[in-house]
C-alpha cells in the first residue's frame, strides 16, 4: 500500500481549474466591505508555500541550497503569520449595532501612534 | 513502514488544511462568521506545518547527513519569520494596513521563488514540464517580490513620486523577452543541449536576477491612485507562483490554496479596475496622472465655504444624513470623532449611513476597516450600488475628505480624465457639505464640479478640527434646550 502522491500534467491542470473556479466562486460572495480582510485572508492562505519551503530545506545538500531554503521557509512563516494576524485583528473590529467593539480602547491607541 | 506513515499523515494534514482554507474563506462571505472563518483556515495551516516534518523520515539519502542542520535552520526560520511578522501584524496601524499587505504578500512569492531556485540549483526537476512549471513559478514568484517591495515602498512614502522614463514600456518588453530567453537557457542547459556561455548556475542567478529587476521596472511608473489595483494583482501573482511550485513538488494543498488565491486576487483586481473604469492593462502600462489632451468643460460659478458649526445644526435638524468618508478622514486620524459626531445625530434621531466607493482608501475596502477600527456598525455602512439611489432623497450628504469619487463630471462631462468611472451620487443630496483642508484638486488633479454647484458648502480646515467644532455647536444646542 502506498499513500505517495502522483500528479501528472492533466491532473494537475483539473486540481487547478477546480480550484480557480472554487475561489472564484467563494470569494465572488464576500461582500465589498470585508474586502480588506479578504485580500490579507487569502494572502494568510497562501503562505501555505512555508510548507513547500520546510520540504526543499529539508532536503537540501549543498550551503546555498540550505542559505535559500532557510530563506523560502522564513519569508513563507512571515506570510503565514503575518497574514493571520492583521486578519483576525481586523474582523474583530466589525460590529453590529447591538454589541461594542470590545478592545476600542487599544485601537484607538495604535491609530493615534500611526 | 515509516514512508508510508509519513505519506498518510501529510497527505491527511494537507487535504484537511485544503478544506480548512477554503471553508474558512468561505465563512468570509459575512462579517458575523468571517472571525471564525480567519481561525479555522489558521488551524489547517498550523496542522500542515506540523504534519510537514514528517518529511524528515523520507528525505533523500544524500541530504540525511545535513539533517540536524536543516532541521535547526527550520526552526529558527519559522521562529523569526513567524514571530516577527506576528508581533509587527499586531501592532501596525490600520491606515498603514495597505503597505502591510503588500509586504506580506511579497514575502510569499519571494517564498515561492526560493522554493524554484532550491530545485533548480540541486537539479530536482525532472522532464521538461516540470522544469517549464519551476522556472514559470519562479518568474512569477519573484516578480511578485520585487513589484510589492516597491508597492510598499510607494504606500509607505518612501518612494513619492512614480519613476516614469520615455520608452519605459519598450524597456520593460525586452526585460521580459530576456528573461524568457535565459528561462530557455536554463532548460536546454538543464536537459543538457550543448554550446551554452554561462553554466547552469550562472544562468539560473541571472533569471532570477531578471525577474526581480523586471518586478522593479514594472511597478515603479505606476501612480499612487492606481495601488489598490497593483497590490491586487500581486496577490494574484503570489497566489498562482505557490500553486505552481506546488506542482512541481506534488503538493496539492499548495496547489489549491494558491489557485484559490490566484482567482480571488484576479476577481480583486476586476472589480478594482472596474471601479476606477479602466481596464487592467491601462493601469499596468499606462501612465495615469498625466493631464487630459482634451480641455475639460469649464465650471461657472464659484466655491461657497461656510462654517462648521452651522453646518453641524443643519445636520441636526435634517432627515436623513449620508456621510461620503474618503482617505484623506485617515490621513487626519478624524474617524473616532466623526463616529462621536454620528452618534450625537443618532441621539437627535437623524437616520444617518456611511457610503463607501469600492476606490475609498488604498486598497480595497480599507475605508470599512477604518470605520469599523473607530467602533462604526457595519450595519450602518453601505457600498455604492446599495446607497447611490438614497442621496437624491437625502437631505445631507457630507464628505470628509473624499474628491474625485463625488464628482458629477464623471457623469456629465466626456472630455474629464474621470468620464465613466462609477461615482457616489452625493451632487444629488438637498444640501452637500465638504469639509476640506483648503481649495485645491484631488488626488488625481482633476477640479471637482461638485464644488461649484449651488446646493454645495464648503467647510474648509482640518477634518479633525472641523468635527470637534460640529461636535461642540450640537452639544451646545443641547445644553441651551437643557
Amino acid at each position: 500500500m502506498t499513500f505517495a502522491i502522483a500528479m501528472t500534467g492533466f491532473v494537475a491542470l483539473y486540481i487547478f481549474m477546480l480550484a480557480g473556479f472554487a475561489g472564484w466562486v467563494i470569494i465572488g460572495n464576500v461582500p465589498a466591505i470585508l474586502h480588506t480582510p479578504l485580500m490579507s485572508g487569502s494572502n494568510f492562505v497562501h503562505g501555505i508555500v512555508v510548507v513547500g519551503g520546510l520540504y526543499a530545506l529539508f532536503n537540501a545538500i549543498t550551503p546555498q541550497e540550505q542559505a535559500i531554503g532557510f530563506v523560502a521557509v522564513l519569508l513563507g512563516a512571515g506570510n503565514a503569520a503575518g497574514g493571520y494576524a492583521v486578519t483576525d485583528r481586523m474582523l474583530a473590529m466589525f460590529k453590529t449595532s447591538d454589541a461594542k467593539p470590545a478592545r476600542k480602547h487599544a485601537q484607538i491607541h495604535h491609530l493615534k501612534k500611526g | 513502514m515509516l514512508t508510508q506513515i509519513s505519506q498518510l499523515v501529510i497527505g491527511a494534514a494537507d487535504l484537511g488544511a485544503a478544506f480548512l482554507f477554503m471553508f474558512g474563506l468561505k465563512r468570509m462571505s459575512s462579517p458575523a462568521t468571517a472571525p471564525s472563518g480567519i481561525r479555522v483556515a489558521g488551524i489547517g495551516m498550523i496542522a500542515a506545518v506540523l504534519a510537514s516534518f514528517l518529511y524528515l523520515l523520507t528525505v533523500d539519502a544524500a541530504a540525511r547527513p545535513h539533517m540536524l542542520v536543516n532541521v535547526g535552520l527550520a526552526v529558527l526560520a519559522l521562529l523569526i519569520g513567524g514571530v516577527g511578522a506576528w508581533f509587527v501584524g499586531r501592532k501596525v496601524a490600520m491606515t498603514a494596513m495597505p503597505q502591510m499587505v503588500a509586504i506580506y504578500n511579497g514575502m510569499g512569492g519571494g517564498a515561492a521563488g526560493s522554493i524554484a531556485a532550491v530545485e533548480l540549483f540541486g537539479g530536482r526537476t525532472q522532464g521538461t514540464t516540470q522544469l517549464v512549471v519551476t522556472l514559470l513559478g519562479g518568474l512569477i514568484g519573484a516578480v511578485s517580490l520585487s513589484g510589492s517591495v516597491i508597492a510598499w515602498a510607494k504606500l509607505d512614502g518612501v518612494l513619492k513620486q512614480p519613476l516614469r522614463v520615455r520608452g519605459q514600456q519598450y524597456a520593460n518588453a525586452v526585460v521580459m523577452a530576456v528573461t524568457v530567453a535565459v528561462a530557455g537557457m536554463i532548460v536546454t542547459s538543464v536537459l543538457g543541449v550543448g554550446g551554452l556561455v554561462l553554466t547552469t548556475p550562472a544562468w539560473i542567478w541571472t533569471f532570477f536576477a531578471l525577474a526581480l529587476l523586471f518586478g522593479i521596472l514594472m511597478t515603479l511608473p505606476i501612480g499612487g491612485a492606481d495601488m489598490p489595483v497593483v497590490i491586487s494583482i500581486y496577490n494574484a501573482f503570489t497566489g498562482l507562483a505557490v500553486g505552481l511550485e506546488g506542482f512541481v513538488l506534488q503538493n496539492p494543498a499548495l496547489m489549491i490554496a494558491g489557485m484559490v488565491v490566484g482567482a480571488a486576487g484576479l476577481l480583486l483586481t476586476v472589480i478594482m479596475a472596474r471601479a476606477m473604469n479602466r481596464s487592467i492593462a491601462n493601469v499596468l502600462f499606462t501612465n495615469f496622472g498625466t493631464p487630459a489632451k482634451a480641455k475639460p468643460g469649464a465650471i461657472k460659478g464659484s466655491e461657497r465655504s461656510t462654517d462648521a458649526a452651522d453646518a453641524a445644526i443643519k445636520m441636526r435638524y435634517a432627515g436623513k444624513v449620508i456621510i461620503v468618508p474618503g482617505y484623506g478622514l485617515a490621513a487626519a486620524h478624524a474617524q473616532q470623532k466623526l463616529y462621536e459626531f454620528v452618534k450625537l445625530l443618532l441621539a437627535a434621531k437623524v437616520s444617518v449611513k456611511f457610503a463607501i466607493h469600492p476606490v475609498a482608501g488604498r486598497m480595497p475596502g480599507q475605508m470599512d476597516v477604518l470605520l469599523a477600527e473607530a467602533g462604526v456598525p457595519y450595519d450602518m455602512i453601505f457600498q455604492l450600488d446599495d446607497i447611490n439611489d438614497d442621496f437624491a432623497t437625502s437631505d445631507v450628504a457630507l464628505i470628509i475628505g473624499a474628491n474625485d469619487v463625488v464628482n458629477p463630471a464623471a457623469r456629465t462631462d466626456k472630455a474629464s480624465p474621470i468620464f465613466g468611472m462609477p461615482i457616489l451620487n452625493a451632487d444629488k443630496a438637498a444640501q452637500v457639505f465638504v469639509v476640506k483642508r483648503g481649495q485645491g484638486k484631488g488626488y488625481s488633479g482633476i477640479v471637482n464640479a461638485l464644488f461649484y454647484a449651488p446646493n454645495c458648502n464648503m467647510v474648509y480646515g482640518d477634518a479633525q478640527a472641523v468635527l470637534v467644532k460640529m461636535i461642540e455647536a450640537v452639544r451646545g444646542l443641547g445644553a441651551a434646550a437643557a
